[in-house]
């Protein structure tokens, strides 16, 4: 059997499946093994059906896989949600003591394990723990040293006490032994462990990690699925360093403290998802036009409206683009792999001071509730650099002034970018408005001015242009006929996807892009491709739009818009379908 | 506190574009004479203003200053002060801008009493957008937009703030000067959100709550028996209805400001210029 072990719990929401799914993860994690994990099973039926998938390797995983061996079912609607992906040799643990478990049947070509979650949880100390008696089961199943899930339960229950932790083991110990002993088989599974040492952590942890380690000293958010979990990692930690999160009464107060802060001087950012952004387009203009220093974080959901909140989409792109009235400056900058997360919340960061102006770093909900493993080298913190572009102290504040000694926050300068002054700096005192305004920052409805203003905020972003290097990542064969081009978290998929394509000798040139306002020009690597694919995950095809109209040239699509990732496989499937000769159509 | 900062330091040279006669004059001024009598200096204090005749305050003063979206100053004042503690932040507004648009996050900001202060000029008309009904206009007040009357309950700022738990609730009058500037000076001292409704007259657009009406209406609040420190006898007199009071109406001695709750002190736009020291350590919490 291959090393590469993919395994899942699913039952209802409120079943605590999250948090057990992210125990073996952990436990996975320390024993040296590399962890994928996604929380986005396509439900056929609407409710509250919910499940936690972990896929791990000795070598890195990216992805998730169209396959499922070990299922732990808490519910008979696991198993039938879960039919595709089970294949022959799964091993499904149920507890057919569960009265709703009862007439479960297992289909013959697969290995049900029968055992009583509830009443060894409850021999262990509480029915509470039945999911971890399951996890105990799943240990022997495909042969994984207990000691390492012990360590991920005592992190788990740590501040419950001591008394609890070893109830967890105790019970997981249950599960592991009743197994041993009423199935006495090998499974195939010889799960290997190594020496290596990871950390464990989604892309809204990543956004703030980097958020801290780039110096944001203040949040302000309104809880949405999927960016919350980056405010509940800011929360308490942010305060180690002097900075604070703040819950607001909705998303529009949000982004106007996280302004007031920013015009303060810190580092201030907020996050939310599409709803929220609608919300926050408000604000977006009177953010540019005073040159505020703000990152503004989309964690993409499935729109419109309230669309499917806990389902992928990568539909905002138009709206981060465009949205909000008038013309709008702003860069936007999109993380596609957890890690990738971290240093571009760190870049953003710079992004907005250099040019004091709006950044939106956009990330989707594959990104954000995924569980990745890394080394920890991955965030070497000594690489983070902090760059406040233009700040003048109150000795230097005279260079910027005007005839009547003056602090000018918008003065026109060759590249665009003006002096700045933070409340408190003595001699900088200025006002600024969303009117449009001359250099000081006061209302003007000249011609002259209103021009000279326009032109300077787009010299900020020419400015841009040329200063940065709006890079994409490469991957693949550099020479190959076939171009796919992506963005945001598809491109752990393709990557796997490209390995399978290489074995059936097609060979791919892939560009991840990473960057959607500026971007990088691709118009060579399209016109030397035979075939151009974009990929992502929206019926419209936002950004091969895009792509279509900055190289004048039509591309080939792969979208996908039911909510759930891209996985390896289908992208094999779709894109051998695109490539295959096309049959003549004569009459 | 005494301080070499006169009032006209937080004046600016522009002239202000209101109606002659309008009551945003005074209001203005009685700001600006608070902030200097408080002890506060231009470069030390944050404005914030919305939308609408108020919102243009932030042009015609001296100090830092934000004029922002409609609605929206609160929010935007709040963050400044959290950001950095060691401001003296002032958001000014109209009825439309704290009351009907930004009415939510008034009662918010309320809530959190953050130590600031907030001078809303209630003229009980929408002015810039020359005379519509504004959400404090009486029920029968007709104009462009309502013509039969708003046929709605005006809101009642002091009320609602009282609801929400205010610390500090002031009220004055445009022309007097003194009694304006007094309470705006105890509500820039008040340790917590402290919130002045101001009657700001609008001598264009609003014949029915005109200075005559005010000067003849208006009770000073102090000249009555009533403790501004006893909330209930203050929900009594700001729904009782009929009489405009004037001065301070409610102040808590007890009021601790959020940003105090929170253990906020240090001034945010201070960080290293690298990761900070210990930054591997939140990696580490990842094993």
């Amino acid at each position: 059997m291959p090393d590469d072990l993919n395994w899942a719990i699913g039952g209802e929401a409120g079943d605590g499946i999250n948090s057990t799914g992210k125990i073996f993860a952990q436990a996975l994690s320390r024993a040296g093994r590399h962890v994928y994990t996604s929380k986005d099973f396509a439900s056929r039926i609407r409710g509250g059906y919910t499940a936690y998938k972990v896929r791990t390797s000795v070598d890195r995983v990216e992805s998730v896989v169209d396959r499922l061996d070990v299922l732990i079912a808490l519910t008979e609607r696991t198993i039938n949600e879960n039919t595709d992906e089970l294949h022959d040799g799964s091993v499904i643990i149920y507890d057919g003591e569960r009265t709703s478990m009862q007439d479960v049947e297992v289909p013959g070509n697969m290995v049900g394990l029968d055992v009583p979650l509830k009443r060894l949880a409850e021999d262990a100390g509480g029915a509470i723990m039945r999911n971890v008696v399951a996890l105990g089961a799943a240990c022997e199943v495909v042969n994984f040293p207990i000691e390492n899930l012990d360590e991920a339960l005592s992190k788990r229950f740590d501040d419950k006490g001591t008394a609890i932790v070893e109830n967890n083991q105790q019970a997981a110990r249950l599960g592991q032994e009743y197994t041993a002993e009423n199935y006495d088989r090998e499974f195939g599974y010889d799960i290997e462990t190594t020496d290596e040492d990871y950390v464990l952590l989604n892309g809204d942890e990543a956004i703030g990690m980097g958020a801290l380690a780039a110096g944001c000293r203040f949040y302000s958010g309104y809880p949405i699925t999927p960016a919350t979990d980056v405010m509940e990692y800011l929360t308490g930690r942010i305060d180690r360093y002097g900075g604070k999160v703040v819950q607001a009464e909705d998303e529009l107060a949000a982004i106007n403290l996280a302004l007031g802060a920013a015009r303060a001087g810190a580092r201030a950012m907020t996050a939310t998802s599409g709803p929220g952004i609608d919300l926050m387009t408000e604000t977006f203009g009177l953010v540019a036009t005073t040159e505020t220093p703000l990152v503004i974080c989309d964690v993409m959901r499935a729109g419109p409206s309230t669309g499917m909140p806990t389902k992928q989409e990568q539909g905002d792109l138009d709206m981060l683009l465009y949205g909000g009235h008038g013309e709008i400056h702003r860069l936007i900058v999109g993380p596609t792999t957890v890690a990738e997360c971290f240093w571009k919340t760190v870049e953003a960061f710079n992004l907005a001071e250099r040019y004091q102006m709006p950044v939106f770093l956009v990330a989707d909900l594959a990104l954000a509730v995924t569980e990745q493993t890394f080394t920890p080298d991955t965030f070497d913190m000594d690489e983070v650099e902090v760059d406040r572009g233009k700040i003048v102290e109150s000795d230097d504040v005279n260079t910027w002034a005007d005839e009547k000694e003056r602090f000018q926050p918008h003065f026109p300068t060759a590249d665009g970018i003006s002096p700045r002054t933070f409340p408190g700096t003595d001699g900088g005192a200025h006002m600024t408005t969303g009117l449009e305004h001359d250099s000081l920052g006061r209302r003007t409805e000249d011609t002259e001015v209103r021009v000279e203003q326009v032109d300077k905020r787009q010299r900020k972003v020419n400015t841009a242009k040329k200063q940065e290097a709006w890079d994409w990542r490469e991957f693949g064969n550099p020479d190959a006929d076939t171009l796919v081009v992506s963005w945001g978290s598809n491109e752990g998929a393709i990557r796997e996807a490209m390995e399978f394509l290489a074995e059936d000798g097609i060979q791919i040139r892939f560009l991840s892009v990473p960057y959607l306002f500026p971007r990088p020009d691709l118009s060579e690597a399209v016109e030397a491709a035979e075939t151009t694919i974009v990929v992502e995950c929206n019926a419209r095809g936002q950004f091969a739009n895009l792509l279509e109209r900055d190289v004048f040239q039509r591309v080939e699509r792969i979208n996908k818009y039911n909510g759930v990732r891209f996985e390896a496989d289908e992208l094999v499937a779709e894109i051998t379908d695109l490539l295959r000769p096309q049959e003549a159509t004569t009459q | 506190m005494s301080s070499d900062v006169r009032f006209i330091d937080f004046k600016s040279d522009k002239q202000p574009t209101w109606c002659p006669g309008c009551g945003d004059f005074g209001t203005m001024n009685g700001m600006m004479k608070a902030l200097a009598q408080t002890g506060n200096h231009p470069d030390d204090t944050f404005i914030v203003a919305g939308i609408g005749c108020s919102g243009k305050i932030g042009t015609y003063m001296h100090s830092y200053a934000l004029h922002g979206v409609h609605g929206r100053a609160l929010p935007v004042g709040i963050g400044a002060k959290l950001a950095n503690p060691n401001l003296e932040v002032m958001v000014a507004g109209g009825d439309g801008d704290g009351y009907s648009i930004g009415a939510g996050h008034f009662v918010h900001a309320v809530r959190r009493n953050v130590d600031m202060s907030y001078v809303v000029m209630d003229n009980r008309i929408y002015g810039l957008t020359k005379g519509q009904a504004s959400p404090t206009s009486r029920e029968d007040f007709e104009t462009s937009t309502t013509p039969d009357g708003t046929n709605q309950t005006p809101v009642n700022p002091l009320a609602l703030a009282l609801s929400a738990g205010a610390t500090f609730i002031g009220q004055t009058f445009s022309s007097d000067a003194r009694g304006h500037t007094e309470v705006v000076k105890k509500a820039v001292e008040h340790d917590g959100f402290g919130f002045v409704n101001v009657y700001s007259p609008c001598v264009t657009f609003n014949d029915v709550d005109t200075y005559d009406y005010f000067r003849d209406s208006i009770v000073d609040i102090g000249e009555t028996d009533h403790d501004p420190t006893d909330r209930d006898a203050a929900i009594e007199r700001v729904t009782e209805g009929g009489t405009e009071y004037t001065g301070v109406i409610y102040q808590d001695p007890d009021s601790v400001p959020y940003e105090q709750r929170e253990g906020i002190e240090s001034n945010m736009a201070e960080i290293p210029d690298g990761a900070p020291e210990d930054a591997m350590d939140l990696v580490r919490e990842f094993y």
